[in-house]
């Protein structure tokens, strides 16, 4: 695509965009906070140890913003006495590790079959179009209580589920734009070159559509963490000890009234995430357009080598 | 005709127009400078190559520079003694369409396709508060009427995909003098249209002119359409003005070089002598032979109609052999495209055969048909398009080498690619660039240089060099020559500019709905056209206003 194809020529590229982003204070802090999310998915469960679990009765339902009982209670405490902020820590591991994977295959397998889909003609579009019919037409939480059900809940699982309830979206959408892309002279010139269908496809109208994608899988990165709590609300998700921000949300619903912050500070958690995610792959989308590129290139210098324009 | 001059002013005068626009470049000065002038019942032609600055001053007459990346430096722009940059955008907007109006180059992309044209024109009246409803449709009629549309009343309810190209151009023409406005800008007007087409729409602004005393600013790239209809010249380049006065003078009497290289690029109808540019070498055997190519393309047109098909390509016989050039000329609509399209196996035949090197193209397998597209290229018609906005210049002229494995060795693509772009007169910095960032010109010389990257035999060029300044088509075209001499390659060069060719060359076929009308040696289809449609095509060539005094045009 198009920013390896930059980086390969010019070294000093990688670095430029690390320099973009630190120009959009917005696009930097999302980065900020997506890293630290990741560094505590990496390195909470490590760091935390057996806070997570380790029942404090002195701190049941303990308010946020006291240090009483150390730095892990600051942001409060849940029923059993637990640290929330080191259960924030340690469930952004499964909460990221589900949620990722889920959209990850979700978009890959439907960006793939929405391409075969949109680029050939023949029945085998038709095939591929009419399983997406049945899968967006069945309820997509039955859907998944179902598989669940009949599967046994575990973490592999869970992801799938949700991957394939997902994927009509993609493949929809890729078809809808390989069906104008495909059309454009570039793709007639590259077949005039006696181009294969895989370049024409992969090469061509691949990176095209990917933006799109990827914003769309931004979104819906908030849509499959509340689907996996409803889930593991249902008792067919995630099964304890095991927890992510979506089950501490769905337990901490019951508590709204006097405990607030037990479903508040995972509801922030998945908020801001999402939040991010959106942030930066709409910076990306325009990064990665050569077309829309000034727009980011040009928000503050205003030095360098002149370009001719038609 | 001499323009009746205001006393004091000008009717509307722009002075030291600067223009610039930013990218991570820094600044790209657009226009430096600019300062021209044109009163009631003037032509007034900017005329330059791509790049030039031309339509950058027209946009800043009616405001339509984007700022950012935009950014107007210097200047005033004065209407009636009028400061228009003091005007709010209120006042602006309101005098754009009603005092100053304007039309563009693509007709196509300028009319909302899911509109009809009655609807489109009554919201010019109605946008600006003139006449709404049945009033508005009775005006839209009247405009039809004026601008040349036949059945008006019938027509009115049609959406833009009904007319023709020359018909939507004089919709949009009609659209722009609707109220009566006293300037009109017309940014490259012509371009996107057949040459016969093109001296009809040339005609109706001759006569709207005269029939409303309107000023013109007319922008083209085009040295005859400016001769036709100037009665002054400024010629632009590089955002400078480099040459201005009276039409005459300008064309017969050019002071600066620049002026000089341009109309001397011109390929004069009635010079007989040059050759310079047909092959030397002697004609070897064919390498292509078609044999009554036929092709059709369904036309369904909903349920009641019946299936009825358009026969695009009528029984098309020739032969092209090595080292030879053979012209396709024809207007839009008269199957050439098609031509090209079939006999690269874009588009499937609907029967008949071409033999390159004594196989069926058509009857090809997938291999032989990896080793066809290698020896066969195509330059398209449309630069802007016919390159993937995502892949840097590098990418698109080395993609040949990535799909046909044993041309090059990766280490010497980088070297191949500067030499390549080199050939075709770019610079090695440009192969890390993206297509957007090069004008039209450019990216066809990228196209040819993408076209040449495998050695071919033969190159089919689908109107290659139509978008292109006539400066830089008569460098295309010598560089086509000379690597043909060089490299013995074939042309198939489809064109619907018949001069273009000329000199070119060896032999003419000439296309009409399908079918060939005349296919001779380029000298006897000059000499000696025995088609009247042949002879139609010649003399669609505009004359200068100064000759053309047979027709004298009221003040």
């Amino acid at each position: 695509m198009t920013i390896p194809a930059d980086t390969k020529q010019k070294p000093t590229a990688r670095f430029q965009v690390l320099r973009l982003i630190a120009r959009n204070k917005l696009a930097l802090a999302a980065v900020i906070f997506l890293t630290l999310v990741v560094l505590c998915a990496i390195f909470g469960p490590w760091l935390m140890g057996n806070l997570v679990d380790k029942p404090n009765f002195r701190a049941r339902n303990m308010a946020p913003f006291s240090l009483a009982q150390g730095w892990a209670y600051v942001l409060g405490a849940d029923t059993l006495g637990r640290s929330l902020l080191a259960r924030l820590i340690v469930g952004a591991q499964n909460t990221l590790g589900i949620a990722l994977f889920a959209v990850f295959f979700s978009m890959l397998i439907g960006g793939f079959l929405g391409l075969i889909a949109g680029y050939s003609r023949g029945a085998l579009s038709n095939v591929i179009l009419r399983v997406a019919d049945i899968v967006m037409s069945f309820p997509s939480l039955l859907l998944a209580l179902i598989v669940l059900f009949s599967l046994g809940p575990s973490v592999s699982n869970l992801v799938i589920v949700l991957a394939v309830t997902r994927i009509p979206i993609y493949l929809r959408t890729t078809r809808a734009e390989v069906l104008e892309v495909r059309e454009r002279m570039f793709v007639s010139a590259a077949m005039a070159l006696g181009a294969g269908h895989m370049r024409i496809v992969f090469r061509h109208i691949a990176p095209i559509v990917l933006p799109t994608l990827v914003t769309i899988g931004a979104i819906d990165f908030a849509t499959v963490v509340l689907a996996e709590s409803s889930l593991s609300f249902l008792g067919l998700g995630i099964q304890a000890p095991e927890f992510t921000w979506g089950a501490m949300v769905a337990t901490g619903r019951g508590y709204l009234a006097n405990a607030w912050w037990i479903a508040f500070w995972p509801g922030l958690a998945i908020l801001l995430t999402t939040l991010s995610l959106n942030i930066l792959s709409n910076w990306w989308r325009t990064y990665a357009d050569p077309q829309q590129r000034w727009r980011i290139e040009l928000a503050r210098s205003k030095k360098g080598i002149p370009e001719k324009r038609t | 005709m001499t323009a009746p001059h205001l006393p004091s002013a000008h009717l509307l005068e722009v002075k030291d127009l600067t223009v610039d626009f930013l990218s991570l470049g820094g600044a790209f000065r657009a226009t430096n400078g600019v300062s021209f002038h044109v009163d009631a019942g003037e032509t007034l032609v900017i005329l330059g190559e791509s790049g030039s600055g031309k339509s950058v001053s027209a946009s800043a007459i009616m405001g339509l520079i984007d700022t950012p990346p935009g950014e107007i430096c210097s200047g005033t722009i004065t209407y009636r003694g009028k400061k228009l940059d003091d005007c709010g955008v209120e006042e602006r907007r309101d005098l754009n369409g009603r005092k100053i109006a304007m039309i563009f180059q693509d007709p196509l992309s300028h009319l909302n396709p899911v509109y009809t044209i009655g609807w489109q024109l009554a919201e010019v009246f109605s946008a600006h508060g003139v006449a709404t409803g049945a009033e508005a449709r009775a005006k839209a009629i009247d405009i039809l009427a004026r601008v040349g549309i036949p059945e008006p009343e019938k027509r009115i309810d049609q959406y833009p995909h009904q007319f023709s190209g020359g018909q939507r151009q004089r919709i949009m023409i009609g659209m722009a003098i609707a109220l009566h406005p006293e300037i009109l800008i017309a940014d490259e007007p012509t371009t996107a249209l057949d040459v016969s087409v093109q001296a009809q729409i040339l005609d109706l602004l001759k006569k709207l002119q005269a029939e409303d005393g309107l000023a013109i600013i007319m922008i083209t790239h085009d040295l005859e359409v400016a001769a036709s209809m100037a009665d002054r010249v400024i010629v632009m380049n590089s955002g400078r003005i480099v040459e201005e006065g009276h039409a005459r003078a300008v064309f017969e009497n050019p002071q600066h070089s620049y002026t000089k290289t341009l109309i001397n690029a011109l390929p004069h109808a009635d010079d007989t002598g040059g050759t310079g540019r047909r092959s030397t070498t002697d004609v070897g055997k064919p390498i292509l032979e078609v044999k009554s190519l036929n092709k059709y393309y369904g036309l369904s047109s909903g349920f009641f109609a019946k299936n009825t098909q358009l026969h695009a390509v009528k029984d098309l016989s020739f032969t092209v052999a090595k080292g030879e050039t053979v012209g396709i000329v024809g207007e839009s609509g008269s199957g050439k495209s098609t031509v090209a399209r079939v006999l690269l196996r874009l588009n499937d035949v609907s029967s008949g055969e071409a033999l390159f090197h004594g196989r069926d193209i058509f009857k090809m397998d997938t291999r032989e048909l990896l080793g066809f597209r290698r020896k066969v290229q195509m330059v398209f018609q449309d630069p802007y398009s016919s390159m993937n906005p995502r892949m840097t210049i590098f990418d698109i002229v080395s993609e040949p080498w990535r799909i046909h494995k044993d041309i090059l060795e990766k280490s010497g693509w980088r070297d191949r690619v500067t030499e390549l772009l080199g050939l075709v007169g770019l610079r090695p910095e440009h192969a890390d660039r993206y297509p957007h960032q090069f004008s039209g010109g450019q990216r066809q010389r990228i196209a040819i240089a993408r076209a040449l990257a495998c050695d071919p035999e033969l190159i089919v060029c689908d109107e290659a060099v139509s978008a292109l300044d006539v400066s830089v088509q008569v460098q295309v075209i010598d560089l086509l020559a000379q690597l043909r001499d060089r490299l013995g390659l074939a042309y198939i060069f489809i064109t619907h500019d018949l001069p273009i060719v000329r000199h070119f060359a060896d032999r003419i076929i000439v296309m009409k709905n399908g079918g060939i009308v005349e296919h001779a040696k380029t000298e006897e289809i000059f000499r000696n056209p025995q088609h009247a449609y042949t002879r139609q095509l010649m003399n669609a060539t505009p004359r200068p206003k100064w000759e053309a005094a047979s027709a004298p045009l009221p003040a």
